[in-house]
């Protein structure tokens, strides 16, 4: 899959900035996705296209539990979250939602915002085609994989239970 | 070798005799604690991929706390649909308003909460729970969502970080300036992923509230629980609020921990952290000029009986400065009437405070005490991030309630040494 990077170079951005408690009374994607990252950055929703990526550094999405952070990411078009590391209610939330958090030590000191990023994720590997880099990061496996292949934690039990 | 508290709860609850830190295990649930904010997102998602009945409607508790008495038509909407389907499901333990609270006080209060035992909601501090020894963590909505349908999560075992707490702690400082301090050390990460076990002479001191208060703020350093060992004050605490049986697990001596910080809290001061993280901890004298605009005392952290107590005690025959309005909000419909019969909201009201029924509300910038750009609050809720009262350009200052007090009088952060 290819993008492009929106950075962060922060840490600790954390769910209040990703999307603000006063727009918790409402918890569809599409209307959420119009308010993420605005605490942040007001212009996110304008710049992000269908499919980009975005860079941060550690921690990112501590804080609250709520899912929503997720979903107005990605409501937004975010592809995939690539950061240092995450925080861990954060990091679970995608991964039952079937959505892309990849952690990448060192990612938000090396790519630019608006560098074009090739990423495969069977192998671990993000080229940075605007540089010509290449980096590399543990690929997801066993039980996180197979969610993520279900399309997200309800699929995976719901293909169990019913 | 031994095994820790987290890790004997883990393992009596996936069927096996012993656990270790990053295996993955589906644990058995036994209190699902719902609010308002993240439930419904998890009906929705039963709902949609038929999997409606909730598998154990007796282990459910539902708590509209975050936007109640509803602040708007959409949260209304919320409750109310939490409200149908916690009848169709047969869920008997609601509590409506007028018998509710903050979730993480009104929990222990109603007995829901025994040594032993695994609990889970979608809310980050969830962990506060670990204070009566049990497994407690934070999730999120389809987390809340499978647990739910099957009473089972999945979770990696954690590693431990053993917090050792020796020392007493000096006049005007508490349990929160504990914790904070905590923070400072280890940073707002300085426990991802892992379960913060606390104990030592500290520990035993403390009450079963300020221990909550401890544990409240694990997630504030990245936790995944907070967690005590029990005592004989978590034994009474839970006789004295349930008949129902528990078991009780402790860390062996012997037990494995990743980290083991010691920290002595005789010379501790009262701290305050500055926006825009739990972990900008500075002593309180050392602040310098800075006005407030708010004071807030309440949350899951610090709105207990004990934490009225120390605010009253500093607002008695004192007054909250001209330039400053002061917010309390007892955590729970029991706490806010033990208070007016204690007399202390006369204190609050008298000093000049206007005083709320439980509510999340301006912890989290719901509602009901929103700050506007350019305005400072000095608050014992446990997040000062960017916008978390408000506006993206107000500032939240973390203290104890003894703090918040003093500072609600004086009209800028003063330091409650100088007010008792
Ligand atoms: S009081 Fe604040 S921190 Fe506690 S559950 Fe409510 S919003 Fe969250």
């Amino acid at each position: 899959m290819t993008g492009k990077a929106h950075c962060y170079k922060r840490d600790h951005i954390n769910t209040d900035e990703i999307i603000p408690a006063r727009y918790l009374n409402m918890d569809r994607e599409a209307d959420l996705a119009q308010h993420a990252m605005e605490d942040i950055d007001p212009e996110f929703v304008k710049k992000i296209n269908q499919g980009d990526f975005i860079i941060a550094g550690e921690d990112f999405g501590c804080g609250s539990s709520r899912e929503h952070a997720v979903w107005a990411l990605r409501g937004a078009g975010v592809r995939a979250v690539i950061a240092d590391t995450f925080a861990r209610i954060f990091y679970r939330n995608c991964v039952n939602n079937g959505f892309l958090a990849i952690e990448c030590p060192g990612i938000s000191q090396q790519v630019d915002s608006g560098d074009e990023l090739e990423i495969d994720i069977e192998k671990g590997i993000i080229k940075n085609r605007t540089k010509g880099d290449q980096y590399t990061f543990q690929p997801i496996t066993g039980f996180a994989r197979e969610v993520i292949g279900a399309g997200g934690l309800l699929n995976y039990i719901a293909g169990k239970v019913v | 070798m031994g095994a820790t508290i987290t890790e004997k709860i883990l393992a009596a609850h996936c069927g096996r005799t012993q656990v270790n830190p990053g295996e993955l295990i589906n644990a058995e649930i036994d209190v699902i604690m719902c609010h308002d904010v993240t439930t419904t997102p998890a009906i929705d998602m039963l709902t949609d991929r038929g999997l409606s009945r909730v598998a154990h409607p007796e282990r459910v508790v539902v708590i509209p706390d975050h936007f109640v008495p509803n602040k708007d038509i959409k949260s209304a909407e919320m409750v109310a649909k939490i409200r149908r389907w916690a009848k169709e499901q047969g869920i008997d333990k609601f509590y409506e308003l007028g018998r509710h609270g903050v979730c993480h006080a009104l929990l222990p209060e109603q007995g829901y909460v025994r040594p032993g035992i695994t609990i889970v909601c979608g809310d980050s501090h969830t962990c506060t729970h670990g204070a009566l020894g049990a497994f407690s963590t934070g999730i999120g909505s389809t987390d809340l969502a499978a647990t739910l349908a099957t009473g089972k999560l999945w979770f990696k075992v954690p590693e431990t970080i053993l917090f050792r707490l020796n020392g007493k702690l000096g006049k005007g400082v508490y349990a929160k300036d504990v914790i904070l301090e905590i923070i400072r050390q280890i940073g707002v990460d300085g426990a991802l992923y892992k379960a913060m076990e606390f104990t030592g002479e500290l520990i035993d001191e403390l009450s079963v509230e300020a221990r909550m208060t401890i544990c409240n703020m694990a997630i504030e350093a990245g936790g995944k629980s907070g967690i005590i060992n029990p005592d004989q004050k978590t034994i009474n605490y839970v006789e004295a609020h349930t008949a129902e049986p528990f078991k009780i697990f402790k860390s062996d001596s012997d037990a494995e921990y990743c980290r083991i910080v010691e920290i002595n809290v005789t010379d501790l001061e009262p701290l305050v952290a500055f926006p825009h993280l739990p972990s900008n901890g500075k002593p309180v004298w050392q602040v310098g000029e800075i006005p407030v605009d708010q004071a807030y005392i309440g949350s899951c952290t610090n709105g207990r009986i004990e934490d009225l107590r120390v605010a009253a005690e500093i607002l008695k025959n004192r007054q909250v400065a001209k330039n400053t309005r002061m917010i309390v909000v007892p955590a729970t419909t029991n706490i806010w009437k033990q208070a007016n019969q204690e007399g202390l909201l006369d204190i609050f009201m008298a000093a000049g405070a206007a005083v709320s029924t439980p509510t999340c509300g301006a912890c989290l910038g719901g509602h009901m005490g929103i700050l506007a750009a350019g305005e400072r609050c000095i608050s014992s809720t446990n997040r000062n991030f960017i916008g978390r009262m408000g506006s993206p350009q107000s500032e939240v200052y973390l203290a104890s309630p003894a703090t918040v007090a003093a500072s609600a009088v004086a009209g800028k952060i003063a330091d409650p040494r100088n007010y008792m």
